[in-house]
């Protein structure tokens, strides 16, 4: 996983697979960024993700719940479609903008 | 029905197994020639099982996970995934969507989406006893004139 920041907008470039086990070393990560420099938008590239289960839908809802905290807005891209249908049996879909 | 093929898998309840044990169920699952389609969908289900076995029913502690799979003449794959842990009190209510015990990081999901991506998904589970849920999937594969 690589971050970048650009102006204020903090992206966090996933790759491989996103399950309960590897999540929690992006979730830290990303929080301690999340944090530390207080971005006013986060972007989630998940175009090197190569799987995930339910715990994808938990890593973003989690991150939207942090940013949310801190004013930050939440943003997904490069989603795979069958976890676009993974991401949409959430709710999240009406919070978080997916493109 | 006629048993073509099968394998069994006893695995401590630790999160670096849940890779593993989804590659080691697709890798089986790979010899009845399914779609690539059909394999991801054994594989995100199997995931979504032993990943609850660790979070839930173990609770991050210790145990173990038996995972038993089988292969049929009629191009059905089932797979049977138990633990010995705290049970589900109310199979009905976990099984719905966004019904989580956990809290931030976990979305609630996991039931919905081995039903989505299975053909038919069944849990049985008793209180302090563990849980067994089976997973059903038809592997019409690649040589499917459709
Ligand atoms: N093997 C199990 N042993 C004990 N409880 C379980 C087991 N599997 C599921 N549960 C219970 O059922 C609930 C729903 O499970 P489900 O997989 O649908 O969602 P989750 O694990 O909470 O979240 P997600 O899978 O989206 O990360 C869990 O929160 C837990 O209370
Ligand atoms: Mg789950």
């Amino acid at each position: 996983m690589e971050i970048t920041f650009a102006n204020s907008v903090m992206t966090a470039s996933l790759t491989g697979e996103i399950d309960h086990h590897s999540a929690k070393e992006m979730r830290e990560k990303i929080d301690f960024e999340l944090i530390k420099r207080k971005p006013s938008k986060l972007i989630l590239d998940f175009s090197g993700v190569t799987f995930m289960d339910s715990s994808g839908v938990g890593l973003v809802m989690g991150r939207y719940k942090k940013c949310s905290a801190i004013e930050c807005r939440t943003s997904v891209t490069g989603l795979r479609e069958r976890d676009k249908k993974i991401m949409k049996m959430s709710g999240l879909i009406n919070v978080v903008e997916f493109i | 029905m006629n048993k073509l093929n099968y394998f069994k898998l006893v695995i401590p309840a630790k999160s670096a197994n849940e890779g593993f044990s989804r590659a080691a169920v697709a890798a089986f699952t790979a010899l009845a020639d399914p779609t690539v389609e059909e394999l991801s969908d054994v594989k995100t289900a199997v995931s979504e099982a032993v990943t609850n076995c660790i979070v839930h029913a173990y609770k991050e502690k210790e145990g173990l996970i038996y995972i038993d799979a089988c292969f049929f003449e009629n191009g059905c794959v089932r797979i049977k995934i138990r633990d010995r842990g705290c049970g589900i009190t109310d199979v009905k209510k976990a099984r719905e969507a966004l019904f989580t015990t956990a809290g931030d990081e976990r979305s609630g999901l996991g039931f919905t989406v081995m039903e989505s991506f299975s053909d038919k998904l069944t849990v049985r589970s008793k209180p302090g006893a563990g849980t067994t849920v089976t997973i059903t999937k038809y592997i019409k594969g690649k040589n499917d004139a459709h």
